[in-house]
């Protein structure tokens, strides 16, 4: 094993360490030494003796010195008034000061409004995860700690499905990730095929899996099956490519089902002994023919049918679900088919298949005590629709998302009144779907802390009080891959340098809570604090043993179901109320949800909505990562920024000729609810119905001010993704199938530039101020709703009862909410001519003027005067 | 001593841009300047159906192939780092036996 430091002379020298985060990644871990000269990072180099990474670092590490020392980097205490939000009027405190005032303000929350009215807002992947809801319930006192993603679509829902159906934390492809000698193990087989469901990891590094593993084990001999709507790096070096219709996943696993029970290729001794339903579940496939599974996806039934021989007939093979699972509200039932699919196949748990875990203790039991802080009916009060969202509310301990929006924007059942940005540039990112809502409804909030490491778009538009986060070369920390849930190593992240007055998460929720809760924060340092944790976790260990270890493996023994280690009592089986793999839930029906997978289209796609194809007929997918940021992150990078200088939309190249649009030209991404702009890769690599469009874009090199906020509502394509769009039991969002269409423009900046709150920010001026009501937001989404309450009056829709108009009134135009139509001098407003109309003459009135219009002479008349005017310019005619 | 030559298995490059900036790191090159860059050939379906998409690093003259750390005993920068695991610095009498090792889309450079 490799030294912790190496003495390189002159003061100089090198720490090893297992780095998580900032800047963002998920807890992988990769192993580096840091040289340090004259206090500060210098150099990066991998560590070679790390079993996972050996050696190798991504672009992100290599040029972590350019993050730490960023010029554009916060690393002191700032505040500023809330009267000046938007605006670069930050002022240099002190920690005492910061805490003073988050003091004071949290108490008079509390004492005005009740804890609850704080929420406590996270993003994705940094050591946030593991700590923002502690600080939640066992600092600030609120119940209200919320991942705002609509839907909870990221991890979260694979998560939930994996507890429903295996009662086992995440199942992971077997990479040897939990023997120290990896691929020599004896115990260890190469998995035959990888199937890569919606997945792309070898720049998502998703949630403690190193992407690259995928190339060793490709280099061994694993071969590919790829199911995406994109062709991929992995899907144009597979055996096998299902590339789908985006969103339809569900429909393909039932496709699949089907071939695998009626060819009778799954693992009767399995299936027999450990599942759950087989007959329903073939019942339910039997409603899926492949040709009809084929005119949902696209995909060629004999190209289903190949996958599901060529898995049957290579055992054991692996299989990795990705993000396309969670942004998709018909995704915990594509969840459900792939795990079925795994299950059938007897690729849980064994060599070469799918890891199966327990997930561990480490902060497990801290974090859940932490929810016993809370004063008593407290927990009662977290906003999540629990009636609707009864599956959510089963699996988590946090506020719904999309619920939280509601409640900020109705102020019922309560208002809220304080926010807290825990590791989240929100409105460039993660308080996603329709972000402008969550902007126009969070500026109402008295008071917003920021905790992050650059001022981004959020805290520059939003906040009141920002706390500098320290990088992960500045702190001590402890990485668990898959948060703990199925966990392989631990691994040690070790505090190199001092930047600023910059503190980590835990150490800000340590100043935090010991200020407003100190009986729930007795450590001293973090360092007896991830003692405990280790000792939690049944580690005889003490932090510093590991620090000066780096990692240690985790235990692990294959076929775990049979040896009673799933189960708390000690039963062999499956920890879920059967015991067994539920192929059809014993949960769901309680919940209002089908016990077994089906197929449902998303409600804004060219497929559920047909009266969107003429005008939106392609589907918009999102998510796709690069390499060179994470999410919203790392844009200010200079190395990385000048690999990928702009937001990229992949058109493929049939599409971009017929709408004239050439490689590297901008072009505006629009559909009902909103526009952005990108820039043109013209690609094979996707359908020529489908784009892609990165997403988490701003340009910290912009003006910062309101209402330019770093451009972050330029190419914001979350803001053409609905709110609340999402499935039964309140998981996934439509953010990969959306219905759109594209044209060219001149520049990033041809729509503006502009806030939700100025002429300039309105319909067709501002990318993201489309739909800015919560109101023609659900119109958009629902147009029969609409329709129903209306009733036609003289040829035109009226909509009785309405308090304004569903659409512009020009001119002399009046809205009349008890009839529900606009009128001018009493004469009906018809919008889709855009004239007045008298019903019983058939006469029409200029709506800017209300003179008759003479069809005869084509000119307009004053009825009064008998005067006459020019039809376009309505001057009077001489 | 033993000249050397850098040898790619370009059929695992994945296109990630370590070599890139590993090299930028090592010699301090500016931006709009490399040491080694990467080609892309594809993505692109081919008239046979296959798909077509490899990346291919290609030393610049400003490649010394990190004389300096390979004298203290370590890799080249870009093969110590690449992701791929699919770069290696070997003597150049070794070069005919590991193409044929490697097969087929793997390249030797001289620098």
């Amino acid at each position: 094993m490799s030294e912790r430091i190496i003495d390189c002379g002159d003061g100089t020298f090198k720490m090893r360490t297992c780095v998580w985060s900032p800047p963002g990644d998920h807890p992988v871990g990769c192993g580096m030494y840091l040289t340090v000269k004259d206090g500060k990072v210098v150099d990066v180099e991998g560590d070679p003796e790390h079993p996972i990474t050996n050696g190798r670092l991504c672009v992100r590490c290599l040029t972590l010195p350019e993050y730490i020392y960023n010029d554009r980097r916060v690393i002191y205490p700032l505040k500023r008034d809330p009267k000046d939000r938007g605006k670069d009027k930050w002022e240099r405190i002190t920690w005492d000061e910061a805490l003073d005032i988050i003091e004071e303000r949290v108490n008079y929350i509390k004492e005005n409004y009740g804890a609850e009215a704080i929420v406590a807002f996270q993003g994705t992947g940094r050591e946030a995860t593991l700590y923002k809801t502690p600080l939640a319930y066992a600092a600030l006192g609120t119940p209200n700690s919320c991942f705002p993603m609509s839907g909870d679509s990221c991890y979260g829902p694979r998560c939930s499905v994996a507890d429903f159906i295996l009662g086992a934390g995440y199942p992971e492809l077997d990479y040897a990730a939990y023997f120290p000698d990896r691929f020599d193990n004896p115990e260890w087989e190469l998995p035959k095929y990888i199937v890569l469901w919606g997945k792309d990891p070898l720049f998502s590094n998703p949630d403690g899996f190193f992407g690259h593993a995928i190339i060793d084990l490709y280099k061994l001999g694993s071969k590919f099956i790829v199911i995406d709507p994109r062709v991929t790096w992995c899907a144009a070096h597979a055996e096998i490519h299902l590339q789908l219709r985006p969103g339809t996943d569900a429909a393909l696993g039932l496709g699949l089902i089907n071939v695998i029970i009626n060819e009778d290729l799954y693992d009767h001794d399995f299936v027999e002994n450990w599942c759950y339903g087989l007959e329903e579940l073939k019942e339910r496939a039997d409603q899926y023919p492949l040709d009809k599974v084929e005119e949902i996806t696209w995909v060629p039934a004999e190209l289903i049918q190949k996958a599901a021989r060529t898995l049957a007939a290579n055992h054991p093979s692996s299989f990795m679900w990705g993000l396309a699972i969670d942004t998709n509200a018909n995704g915990t039932q594509a969840g459900h088919c792939f795990l079925n699919i795994a299950a059938l196949l007897g690729d849980l748990d064994v060599p070469g298949g799918v890891t199966l875990a327990v997930p561990a203790s480490f902060m497990g039991k801290w974090r859940y005590e932490c929810s016993k802080e809370l004063p008593e009916g407290m927990l009662d009060k977290q906003i999540t629709d629990n009636e609707q969202y009864k599956g959510f509310k089963a699996a988590h301990l946090i506020a719904h998302p999309d619920c939280i929006l509601d409640t900020l924007e109705t102020g019922e059942p309560y208002p809220l009144k304080m926010a807290w940005f825990y590791a989240t540039n929100g409105i460039a990112n993660t308080t996603n779907a329709q972000p402008k809502r969550w902007y126009n409804a969070l500026m109402k909030m008295e008071f917003n802390v920021c905790q992050d490491t650059f001022m981004t778009p959020t805290a520059m538009g939003m906040c009141d009080l920002f706390l500098p986060v320290a990088s992960a070369a500045e702190h001590d920390g402890m990485v668990l891959p898959h948060f703990g849930r199925n966990t392989h190593m631990v691994m040690a992240m070790n505090k190199c340098v001092e930047v600023g007055e910059t503190k980590s998460d835990l150490e800000i929720d340590f100043l935090v809570g010991k200020r407003l809760n100190p009986k729930a924060w007795p450590w001293d340092n973090v360092s007896d604090f991830f003692t405990e944790q280790l000792h939690n976790g049944g580690v005889e260990k003490t932090f510093e043993d590991l620090r000066e270890e780096g990692w240690f493996h985790m235990p692990f023994q294959y076929r775990k179901y049979e040896k009673g280690l799933l189960r708390p009592d000690g039963d062999v089986g499956f920890n879920t109320p059967t015991g067994l793999v539920e192929l059809c839930s014993s949960l769901y029906e309680d919940w209002g949800e089908d016990p077994l997978p089906y197929y449902e289209e998303n409600k804004l796609t060219p497929y559920a909505r047909p009266d969107l194809m003429e005008n939106y007929p392609l589907i918009m997918t999102t998510g796709g990562r690069e390499t060179t940021s994470f999410h919203s992150e790392h844009r200010q990078i200079p190395s990385l920024r000048a690999i990928m200088p702009w937001p990229l939309v992949q058109i493929n190249p049939e599409t971009a000729k017929k709408y004239g649009i050439e490689d590297g030209d901008w072009v505006c991404i629009e559909n009902p609810l909103s526009k952005a702009i990108e820039k043109a890769q013209v690609t094979e690599i996707v359908p020529p119905q489908v784009i892609h469009c990165q997403h988490g874009w701003w340009f910290p090199e912009q003006d910062g001010e309101a209402p330019n906020l770093y451009g972050v509502w330029k190419s914001n394509i979350n803001s053409l993704i609905p709110h609340r769009a999402i499935g039964r039991i309140g998981f996934g969002a439509p953010f990969k199938n959306v219905a759109c269409r594209i044209f060219k423009v001149d520049g990033l900046n041809a729509l503006g530039t502009l806030s939700p709150d100025t002429e300039e920010g309105a319909i067709g001026t501002d990318p993201a101020s489309f739909v800015s009501t919560p109101e023609q937001a659900r119109a958009a989404l629902y147009p029969n709703e609409k329709k129903q309450e209306s009733v036609v009056v003289g040829g035109v829709e009226c909509f009785p009862g309405l308090a304004e108009a569903p659409y512009e009134l020009p001119g002399l135009v009046q809205w009349d909410a008890e009839k529900g139509a606009g009128f001018v001098n009493g004469h009906i407003y018809d919008p889709n001519t855009q004239w007045a109309l008298d019903p019983e003459t058939g006469t029409y009135f200029d709506a800017y003027t209300g003179y008759a219009y003479d069809a005869e002479a084509s000119n307009l008349v004053d009825l009064e005067t008998g005067k006459r005017y020019d039809l376009a310019t309505r001057e009077e005619i001489a | 001593m033993s000249q050397y030559a850098l040898l790619i298995d370009y059929k695992y490059c994945t296109g990630c841009h370590v070599c890139e900036v590993s090299c930028r790191k090592e010699h301090d090159i500016p931006l709009d300047e490399w040491g080694i860059k990467i080609n892309e050939m594809g993505p692109k379906k081919l008239s046979n159906g296959e798909w077509i998409w490899d990346y291919v690093p290609v030393p610049s003259q400003l490649c010394d192939l990190c004389a300096d750390r390979v004298a203290e005993g370590k890799k080249p920068r870009c093969v110590h780092h690449c992701l791929a695991a699919c770069m290696e610095l070997i003597p150049v009498e070794e070069a005919g036996a590991k193409l044929a090792e490697h097969g087929a889309k793997t390249v030797v450079y001289m620098q």
